[in-house]
C-alpha cells in the first residue's frame, strides 16, 4: 500500500488519548532516570532507543541501585518479554508491507499500538504502514518530549520522599499488573511470583527477588498450562 | 563511551530483538508448546509482580495500605486516575502514620 498522509494521520489521530495518557509516565521516567544518576541527555537517549516505558522504569530502577550492567540489560529484556508475543500475531497482520517497512514499524511496538492494532484488525481493515508509522511516531515524539521535561524538572525536586517520587514506580507497576487481572492464570501467578519475590529478598536480597519471583511464577503458569480456547493476549 | 551509555544500547536491542522476535521465531513454528505458551504469557505479571512485592511487604504501613488501596481501584479505575489516587494515598497516609 502507498505511504498516504491521509493513513498517517489516521492512525495519529486514533493514537491520541493513549499518547496523552502515556506522556506522564515518560516525564516520571525522566525525573526518576535524573534521580537514579543518570544526565538529561542520557534520560533522552534511553527514551529514544529503547523506547518502552515499563521496561525503562525497571532499568533505571537498578541502575540506581547500582546492579551489575548485564543484569539490567537482561531485565529490560524480560520485562519486554511479552513484546514477542505482540510481533507474533501483528507480523501477520504487515505480510503486505516490504521487509524494511516491516522492521521499521515493529520499532514502535508499544502496548497501546499493539491495542490498536487488535482493534483495526478486529473491524477488518487493512493495517497500512503509514497508519503504524502515524501512530508509533506520535508515541514516540511525546514520549521524547515528556522525558525531557521530567528530566530536566527532576533535577530540581530535592527530597523525592517528601513528595511521594519514590513511591510511585510501585504503584504504577501495581495499577499494571492489575490491569492484566483478566487474563489466563493471573492470580496464581501473581500470588506465587509475589509470595516468592518476598522470600527471596527477605532471605536473599535485591534484586535477585525479581528473577526468583518472576521465574516462579512462570514455572507455575507452565505447570497449569492453558485453556484450549486461550486466545493468544487476552483483554 | 561510559558503561551508562552502553547499558542504553544494549537495553535498546534487547527491546528491538523482542519486538521483532515473536515474528522472527515462533511464526516459523506450525505450533508452540502449550507449557512455554503459557509460560510465556505469564512472564509480565510475574516480573512486575515481583518487583512490586517487598513494596507491599517490608517498607511500612503507609506504603502496604497505599499498595492494597491501589490494587482496589484498579478494579474500577483506568490506569491514570489510580496513578494520580495512589501517589495522593502514599501522600497523605505518610502525612497521617508518619
Amino acid at each position: 500500500m502507498q505511504f498516504t498522509k491521509l493513513e498517517f494521520k489516521s492512525g495519529a489521530v486514533m493514537a491520541i488519548p493513549m499518547v496523552l495518557a502515556a506522556a506522564p509516565f515518560g516525564a516520571l521516567f525522566g525525573a526518576l532516570a535524573v534521580k537514579n544518576g543518570m544526565s538529561v541527555f542520557e534520560s533522552f537517549l534511553t527514551s529514544a532507543v529503547i523506547f518502552a516505558g515499563a521496561s525503562q522504569m525497571v532499568g533505571i530502577e537498578l541502575f540506581g541501585a547500582n546492579v551489575a550492567p548485564w543484569l539490567i540489560v537482561l531485565s529490560i529484556f524480560a520485562v519486554n518479554f511479552r513484546h514477542i508475543l505482540y510481533s507474533a500475531v501483528t507480523g501477520r497482520y504487515m505480510t503486505h508491507m516490504t521487509f524494511a517497512e516491516r522492521y521499521t514499524a515493529f520499532f514502535f511496538l508499544v502496548d497501546p499500538l499493539y491495542a490498536m492494532m487488535e482493534e483495526k484488525h478486529d473491524s477488518g481493515r487493512q493495517i497500512s504502514f503509514a497508519w503504524m508509522m502515524g501512530a508509533g511516531v506520535s508515541f514516540w515524539v511525546v514520549w521524547q518530549i515528556a522525558t525531557l521535561i521530567g528530566a530536566i524538572f527532576g533535577n530540581l525536586i530535592g527530597n523525592p520522599e517528601a513528595v511521594g517520587i519514590d513511591f510511585l514506580l510501585p504503584i504504577y507497576f501495581l495499577s499494571i499488573v492489575m490491569g492484566f487481572r483478566k487474563r489466563n492464570n493471573w492470580a496464581v501467578i501473581v500470588i506465587t511470583s509475589g509470595a516468592a519475590a518476598i522470600i527471596a529478598y527477605h532471605y536473599i536480597g535485591t534484586p535477585w527477588h525479581v528473577t526468583i519471583g518472576a521465574l516462579a511464577g512462570i514455572f507455575v503458569a507452565a505447570i497449569i498450562g492453558l485453556p484450549k480456547d486461550a486466545k493468544l493476549v487476552a483483554e | 563511551m561510559s558503561t551508562t551509555i552502553w547499558i542504553i544500547l544494549a537495553g535498546a536491542l534487547a527491546t528491538y530483538l523482542t519486538r521483532i522476535g515473536g515474528h522472527v521465531v515462533l511464526s516459523r513454528f506450525e505450533k508452540i508448546h502449550p507449557r512455554v505458551d503459557a509460560g510465556l504469557r505469564a512472564v509480565p505479571a510475574a516480573v512486575l509482580t515481583a518487583i512490586v512485592a517487598p513494596y507491599a511487604a517490608f517498607f511500612g504501613v503507609a506504603e502496604t495500605l497505599t499498595l492494597a488501596i491501589v490494587a482496589v481501584l484498579a478494579l474500577f479505575l483506568p490506569a491514570l486516575p489510580v496513578f494520580a489516587l495512589g501517589w495522593a494515598c502514599i501522600l497523605g497516609l505518610r502525612y497521617l502514620i508518619g
